[in-house]
């Protein structure tokens, strides 16, 4: 300020500098006691905000996916099993970049193209520390392509989780069903805490209807973790004590299907479309119950492709349908006994009388004619052989005379026209009409013409082969109706313990004398006989089969014209039905069967019958279904849960 | 030795060996033992710190006996040939700072090293004591407070450094070496006018000083005015290490028994975030403790700088002693969360060797200039 020519003066350099020093001192001192306010605000004001920041932190809930129930079959056979699977597994909260991370896995073919922007819905509504399933079951080159990749993916891994395995492949899964990844709807109705460890899901069959009784209730395990989101064991040098809650497993469910028959039903079937069940008439228990095509569940359970899905849903044979609960057909004869129990029980027909049959019907003042399947008639007929050969013409005079009404009162109580309550979803009731219902679906009054097809199995009636399958179960109990089911015990997986459920009566139906019923299965035992419409299949049996077959057509013929199975293209020609219950004094198993197109149900659908018969009631089995073992990789020991 | 006058003979008869010995090397008793305690103290946390690697621990145990060797050896060159060596190692830092510009080896992304094929080398460390003890020297022989003249020479020398440290870049350094030479020219006695005028530039600087910082920089300063809008990315650090101090509470969670320091959460935690695990471990009363620690190292190194006896020991010794205090609050405000994120490391705690060599080297250059100082006086 004075320029350097200025003399040093030594006493007030020191003075002054003493007084920076004492400056500087204070200043340093305040400095450092405002770090240490800092630090007594964030340790003792703060403190447990923090303390809670911290232990969120390092303690993370770990599900424990619990162990679903297996399901074995009547001889105890293993048909749905867990075996481990090598799963790929995405944590949202260690991927920088979701969508990119999902785009090149998708370029290397680890997940399909069309399951990501599902899959992008998936991470972005869910937890960001669990994982998310992108693919279930790798195969062994699936997991090369990852491996030498990994550095790649962080937060993607491949975990080793128990996969569902269906070891009998296509058989019985109209009846299994199958599991699935859990969608973004399954999501919606279920408790988000008791699947937070599962990957999949019951869709539908059994392992839908019965996914409580199946997927058991999920286990959580405090696992510490380090800033990666890695699980550690230690904590600097100390081990912590940390929570476990075991999962427990998914109870396993016992079915009244028996394997061995439900192979040879779909054997039987094999290369058409159709369906047969099977029910034992003194419990309801369902013994088979097929639908064929089928198609293999364990590409459901392992992620099905959008392409094996998009063949399989748009396949002509429609593979994903359920015939058996789910197709409604008209059930042409096979409805005549059940016609011939109404004319009985409301006394408007004497059995033993005889009605001359030329092949020919008229309802009084109309010129309209109804022909009987053989165009030159049966001649004289009393009720037992219109039933075993099956003429029309009885029955549609049968059900003129009955009327709709009185019709539809019958057949509701042998279980057409409504659900039969089989413990699994999807079943339809198909439709038994009256005049009531007539008005209420198209506003008409119904028309006597209407009545007289009806007779017949033809016209509005419709039904399930279950339905059908039912119904022949109660005739063959007398009346006692007993509702189909699926499961016949359930194993506590706590206890081990079987649990029998008893089987569910439902009201009994009561005929003004018991003899009407040996009326009708004395027809029906004909039809199996000799001169029978389905003796051919039957010659030589050694126990008595009450049966009968049917027709159904699946587009009516003008006036006068002929059916011409060779002429109509193969998808036109008549459904092929058949039902039948043995040994007819003491029934053991009631069954139908439908062959879509079959033609004839005494040529097409009979045999089949014939077959599981003799399996069942003699013990015949010429061919066994055999277990497939899961694909080849992860082993139990690879297993990542614990047990 | 010899030349040391005895003017109280019977104090020290009271003095121990040990405490003669430390006379004759030209040592600060008390200022060694502080520094002792802080170094233990750093050791005992670190091996925490590190996550018991054992390894690392011993390789800082080794750096300390190198940079402990290093202060004991300056603490032995007279203090005059420290005054006349300061523009020479002046000069030679800015020559080294100049070849790293030109060809230095980059690590984590700036070049502040020098291969010297034997070590690498950061010239820059020199700097921290070079500027300070160039500033010194230049003002020396001139009357003080420093004339218009001399404050502009002065921030040349102060200016020309720290921008090529900062182009490096390393901010944090640049700093440290610039407020080196800056609390010389405060310890001069700067006048209150010209120091107020200084941070009303300073604070007209800062927007200009925006334009031109990095973009890692420049989040690093906006994470510390809201380090939540990125909890993940930028926000990170700030946070974790106040969530590691806060849950420590008053007494800590114990050694060893740091959740947030063991299982990792905290970055840099054997190094820049260090002082968080002392708050997570030992608490407030383990942080308060190191505090004041560093309090009285600062307060024993400013009292002896305030008895030197030359302009230029009392000038080196004030600015040291207030650089030390400069790395204890601009980490522990940062790492408190009250100063943004800046690469500075806890004096004497952190690992990592550069600092602590510098660090007691500036101790040992301190106790030469005192320990001298009859020799000098007369």
């Amino acid at each position: 300020m004075f320029g350097s020519s200025r003399i040093k003066d030594h006493n007030g350099e020191q003075r002054l500098f003493g007084g920076r020093i004492l400056f500087a001192a204070t200043a340093a001192a305040v400095l450092l006691l405002i770090v240490i306010s800092r630090l007594f605000f964030l340790q003792v004001i703060k403190h447990s905000y923090f303390a809670e920041l911290s232990q969120g932190n390092r303690v993370r809930l770990e599900p424990l996916p619990p162990d679903r129930g297996l399901i074995y079959d009547s001889q105890g056979t293993v048909v749905a099993e867990n075996t481990p699977a090598y799963q790929l597994e995405l944590i949202p909260e260690q991927v920088p970049d979701v969508p990119a991370t999902l785009a090149r896995l998708a370029d290397l073919h680890l997940i399909d193209h069309d399951t990501v922007p599902g899959l992008t819905r998936l991470i972005r509504t869910g937890r960001r520390f669990q994982a998310v399933p992108l693919r279930l079951s790798l195969s062994e080159n699936d997991i090369a392509v990852f491996s030498v990749r990994q550095h790649e993916f962080p937060g993607v891994e491949i975990r080793t989780r128990l996969a569902r395995w269906y070891p009998f492949g296509a058989q019985a899964v109209h009846a299994l069903g199958y599991v699935a990844t859990i969608s973004e709807d399954d999501l919606k109705r279920i408790d988000r805490d008791q699947y937070s460890g599962s990957a999949l899901i019951g869709k539908i069959g059994l392992e839908s209807a019965y996914e409580q009784e199946l997927h058991g209730l999920s286990g959580y395990r405090q696992v510490l973790v380090n800033a990666q989101g890695r699980r550690v064991e230690k904590l600097g040098g100390t081990p912590v004590h940390l929570e476990t809650r075991k999962p427990t497993a998914g109870n396993d469910l016992f079915l009244g299907v028996d394997m061995r028959l439900q192979h040879i039903a779909e054997e039987g079937l094999a290369g058409r479309r159709g369906a047969v069940v099977a029910i034992d008439p003194k419990t309801g228990n369902v013994l088979t119950l097929a639908s064929v095509p089928t198609y293999d569940p364990n590409k459901f359970t392992r992620g099905i492709s959008s392409i094996e899905y998009a063949a399989l849903r748009d396949d002509i044979d429609r593979p994903l349908f359920n015939r058996a609960l789910r197709g409604t057909y008209p059930p042409g004869s096979t409805v005549k006994p059940m016609m011939a129990l109404a004319g009985l029980e409301y006394g408007v027909v004497d059995p033993s009388a005889s009605r001359n049959c030329n092949g020919a019907f008229s309802l009084p003042g109309s010129s309209h004619v109804y022909h009987d399947w053989k165009r030159s008639g049966h001649g004289p007929v009393d009720m037992k052989h219109a039933i075993a050969t099956s003429c029309d013409i009885y029955f549609y005079g049968l059900a003129e005379i009955l009327g709709i009404d009185r019709v539809h009162e019958a057949m509701d109580g042998l279980g057409f026209g409504r659900l039969s309550g089989i413990d699994v979803g999807g079943e339809k009731a198909g439709i038994l009409p009256s005049a009531a219902w007539k008005m209420a679906t198209y506003k008409q009054q119904w028309y006597p013409g209407e009545t007289v097809i009806v007779g017949i199995g033809q016209g509005y009636l419709t039904a399930t082969p279950l339905q059908l399958a039912h119904a022949a179960a109660i005739v063959a109990a007398r009346g006692h109706n007993f509702r189909p089911r699926l499961v016949t015990s359930v194993r506590d997986a706590t206890t081990q313990e079987i649990h029998k459920l008893p089987p569910i009566e439902e009201p009994l139906i009561q005929l003004r004398d018991l003899s009407l019923w040996d009326t009708v299965i004395e027809g029906m035992e004909m039809v199996a006989r000799p001169g029978g419409t389905a003796s051919s299949s039957f010659g030589g049996v050694p126990y008595r089969v009450a049966a009968k077959t049917g027709t159904a057509q699946v587009f009516s013929l003008g006036q006068n014209q002929k059916y011409n199975a060779a002429s109509l293209a193969e998808r036109l020609r008549d459904h092929a039905l058949f039902i039948a219950f043995a040994p007819a004094e003491d029934p053991k198993i009631a069954i139908a069967v439908l062959v879509e197109n079959g033609g004839h149900g005494g040529s097409a659908a009979a045999p089949i019958a014939r077959r599981i018969f003799d399996a069942y009631l003699l013990g015949k089995f010429d061919q066994a279904p055999k277990p497939v073992a899961p694909p080849p990789g992860a082993t139990l020991e690879d297993l990542d849960e614990v047990h | 030795m010899n030349i040391t006058p005895e003017i109280q003979p019977v104090r020290r008869k009271r003095m121990s060996a040990n405490a003669s010995l430390v006379r004759r090397l030209h040592m600060d008793g008390p200022l060694l033992s502080l520094l002792t305690a802080v170094i233990l103290y750093g050791l005992f946390i670190l091996y925490s710190a590190t996550g018991e690697n054992f390894g690392q621990w011993v390789s800082q145990v080794g750096r300390l006996g190198l940079a402990l060797a290093a202060m004991v050896a300056l603490a032995q060159v007279p203090p005059a040939w420290l005054r006349r060596a300061s523009p020479i190692l002046y000069g030679v830092g800015l020559v080294l700072l100049l070849l790293v510009a030109i060809h230095g080896s980059t690590s984590n992304g700036a070049q502040r090293w020098l291969d010297l094929k034997v070590f690498r080398f950061q010239p820059s460390e020199i700097m921290k004591l070079a500027v300070p003890m160039m500033c010194a020297w230049y003002l020396h022989s001139r009357p003080l407070p420093p004339s218009i003249r001399d404050i502009g020479i002065i921030l040349a020398i102060i200016a020309v450094p720290s921008a090529l440290i900062a182009k490096q870049p390393d901010l944090g350094t640049a700093l440290l070496v610039a407020s080196a030479g800056i609390l010389v020219l405060f310890l001069a006695g700067l006048s209150n006018l010209v120091i107020t005028l200084g941070l009303a530039a300073f604070g007209a600087i800062v927007p200009v000083a925006w334009h031109f910082m990095h973009d890692y920089q420049k989040q690093r300063v906006l994470m510390f005015l809201d380090p939540a809008q990125d909890p993940l990315g930028a926000g990170y650090h700030s946070i974790q290490s106040q969530i590691a101090i806060g849950s420590g509470g008053m007494f800590g969670k114990g050694w060893m028994h740091g959740s947030q320091a063991q299982l990792e959460f905290l970055p840099e935690r054997s190094t820049d975030f260090i002082f968080a695990v002392i708050g997570e471990e030992l608490g407030l009363l383990g942080q308060s403790l190191l505090i004041l620690l560093y309090l009285a190292v600062i307060g024993r190194s400013l009292f002896v700088s305030a008895s030197a006896q030359t302009t230029y020991a009392r000038l080196v010794c004030g600015s040291f002693a207030l650089t030390f205090f400069v790395y204890a609050f601009v980490n522990t405000g940062m790492v408190s969360g009250i100063l943004p994120v800046v690469g500075v490391p806890l004096p004497l705690v952190s690992y990592g060797g550069t600092a602590m060599v510098t660090l007691l080297a500036s101790f040992g250059i301190l106790m030469s200039l005192n320990g001298h100082r009859r020799l000098v006086g007369s």
